[in-house]
């Protein structure tokens, strides 16, 4: 097969353009998750869209649309636990993802089991993604990258020093509040790209490569950025040419970037 | 217009029932360099934390720059160094300067941009810390006196009116310790900055502040270094040996 028949197909180009979207969000905001050491707050929202996805399923509505709102309300209810019942920020993702899964698993065993559907959001499947998809992911992914442009260097101070970002005059509350409903939109689009057994991934790998090899803050962000971008559009390739899941392909050739950095900078030490 | 830039009317800060401020009622005028030490756990970053408003008094009154303090809106005359140095994220990405940027937001309307006219204003607090050289340097990088230095940059290349640094030099020798709290002093008495230094290292700071605020959850002394050392009070407080000490340091 030739790379002109690959870009020939349209669900391709769909995944590709999609894919490319959500992993550039999915990457801008894993550098705050990771450096803000709340990596694992895309695994405990993930395990919540299950439970969002299932309650979709089991009342017939498509299951984006109940997740959305439903992980949303997940992640200010994570932020309330810290600030309010002072638990610790990883204790509270336990507490939210595993409430998810609880819910996720009875709604489906209601449902009569695991079923298709359900598998699929499981392991995600870009290349089977449709055209409603397809608008909705590019929309809310652009509403993403514009908070993160206009909020840029709030979050920026936000992430180095909390304490000297309140005193500069910034509502620290409210872009926690929004930093962390960008993560459920983003977590719930992940979905579609790798599945929500591998969402986190998407967040946390090109970050941590960036971060071995970037010059600064913003070098990090373009790093990152790229990295993700790169992998999604090697992975979707890989998978069709060898049929294999997409979302592990991404999530492997993510790894292997990681890999390969890391060699980089411990040989040129 | 008053000189006052800080006044306390008897303010006490409450945590779950547990006065950890009490009664504490002072006032800091325009130029002070006040030396706010106390033993752990006397209130002095509550006190920082209720002046800036982060913390609302259970009773009483803070008010900063003639607004009261937790309706805080002039965060452009403040220059805050949180006591965070031991918690800086070693491996965070950045460089010094786009650190040092950081301390120009408050200045910032929204959307927030730092722009190519900033530049002269990073450059002044690169040169007066000395670290115009490692600008492009990555924060982890750095030894920690440079990191200290970074961080001060950042809270003055705003120049601030009012600096209130807690616990700066905690993680830093005692050779560097002596060198920042000069600094200070030189940033006091030239560019006429109002300074609250919180520190455990009273015998230095001594050297340096105009006044020391000694609190044990209420206000146990306030005054110069000078009346401390004849302070009855504060001879039966330490001891008139330990008091001797810490006065002698700097005969």
């Amino acid at each position: 097969m030739d790379i002109i028949e690959f870009f020939s197909y349209d669900f391709i180009l769909r995944a590709l353009i999609t894919g490319s979207f959500i992993a550039l969000v999915c990457s801008l905001l894993g550098v705050q998750l990771v450096l803000r050491r709340l990596s694992l707050i895309g695994d405990g929202l993930s395990h919540v869209t299950f439970g969002g996805v299932a309650l979709g399923i089991v009342f017939g509505i498509y299951p984006i649309y109940i997740a959305i709102p439903f992980v949303i309300l997940s992640s200010l209810g994570i932020l309330q636990l810290i600030e309010r019942a002072k638990i610790y920020g990883d204790a509270a993702i336990g507490i939210v993802s595993s409430i998810g899964i609880a819910t996720g698993v009875i709604l489906a065993s209601l449902a009569g089991g695991f079923n298709i559907d359900l598998f699929s959001f499981l392991f995600g499947n870009i290349l089977a993604i449709s055209r409603t998809e397809v608008i909705i992911s590019i929309a809310l992914s652009a509403v993403v990258l514009a908070v993160i442009f206009v909020y840029y260097y709030e979050i920026f101070s936000i992430t180095f020093d909390e304490e000297f970002a309140r005193a500069s005059g910034i509502n620290t509350k409210r872009i926690n509040s929004i930093l962390v409903v960008l993560t459920a939109v983003t977590v719930v689009l992940a979905m579609k790209v790798v599945g929500i057994m591998l969402t986190s991934a998407l967040l946390i790998l090109p970050a941590v490569s960036a971060f071995q090899i970037a010059k600064g803050f913003r070098n990090s962000l373009i790093i990152s950025a790229i990295i993700a971008v790169l992998s999604v559009m090697s992975g979707i390739f890989l998978s069709f040419v060898l049929n294999l899941p997409t979302g592990a392909c991404i999530v492997i050739i993510n790894f292997l970037c990681f890999c390969g950095i890391f060699l980089y900078t411990r040989m040129k030490r | 217009m008053s000189s006052e830039i800080i006044t306390a009317q008897d303010v006490t800060v409450r945590y779950n029932s547990i006065d950890v401020l009490s009664d504490v009622s002072f006032s800091i005028n325009v130029g002070d360099y006040v030396g706010l030490v106390g033993p752990n756990g006397s209130g002095k970053s509550t006190l920082i934390r209720t002046i800036l408003g982060f913390l609302k008094p259970a009773a009483g009154h803070i008010s900063v720059f003639g607004h009261n303090s937790v309706e805080m809106t002039q965060w452009e005359k403040i220059g805050y160094l949180p006591q965070k140095m031991s918690f800086l994220n070693p491996n965070f990405p950045s460089t010094v300067e786009e650190i040092v940027a950081l301390g120009l937001l408050s200045k910032k309307g929204f959307p927030k941009r730092i722009s190519r006219q900033d530049k002269t204003a990073i450059d002044r607090a690169l040169g007066l810390l000395h670290i115009t050289d490692i600008r492009r340097k990555l924060i982890g990088d750095l030894s920690r006196g440079q990191q200290q230095r970074v961080l001060v940059a950042r809270t003055l290349v705003n120049e601030p009116e009012l600096l209130i640094l807690d616990e700066p030099t905690t993680a830093l020798d005692p050779e560097m310790r002596e060198s920042f709290f000069s600094m200070m002093q030189e940033f006091n008495s030239v560019k006429g900055v109002t300074i609250i230094l919180v520190t455990h290292d009273l015998g230095s700071i001594g050297k340096y502040a105009f006044k020391l605020m000694y609190l044990d959850k209420r206000i146990i002394f306030y005054g110069s270094f000078g009346e401390f050392c004849k302070s009855e009070r504060m001879s039966t407080y330490f001891g008139a040996s330990s008091q001797h000490i810490i006065c002698h340091k700097h005969d």
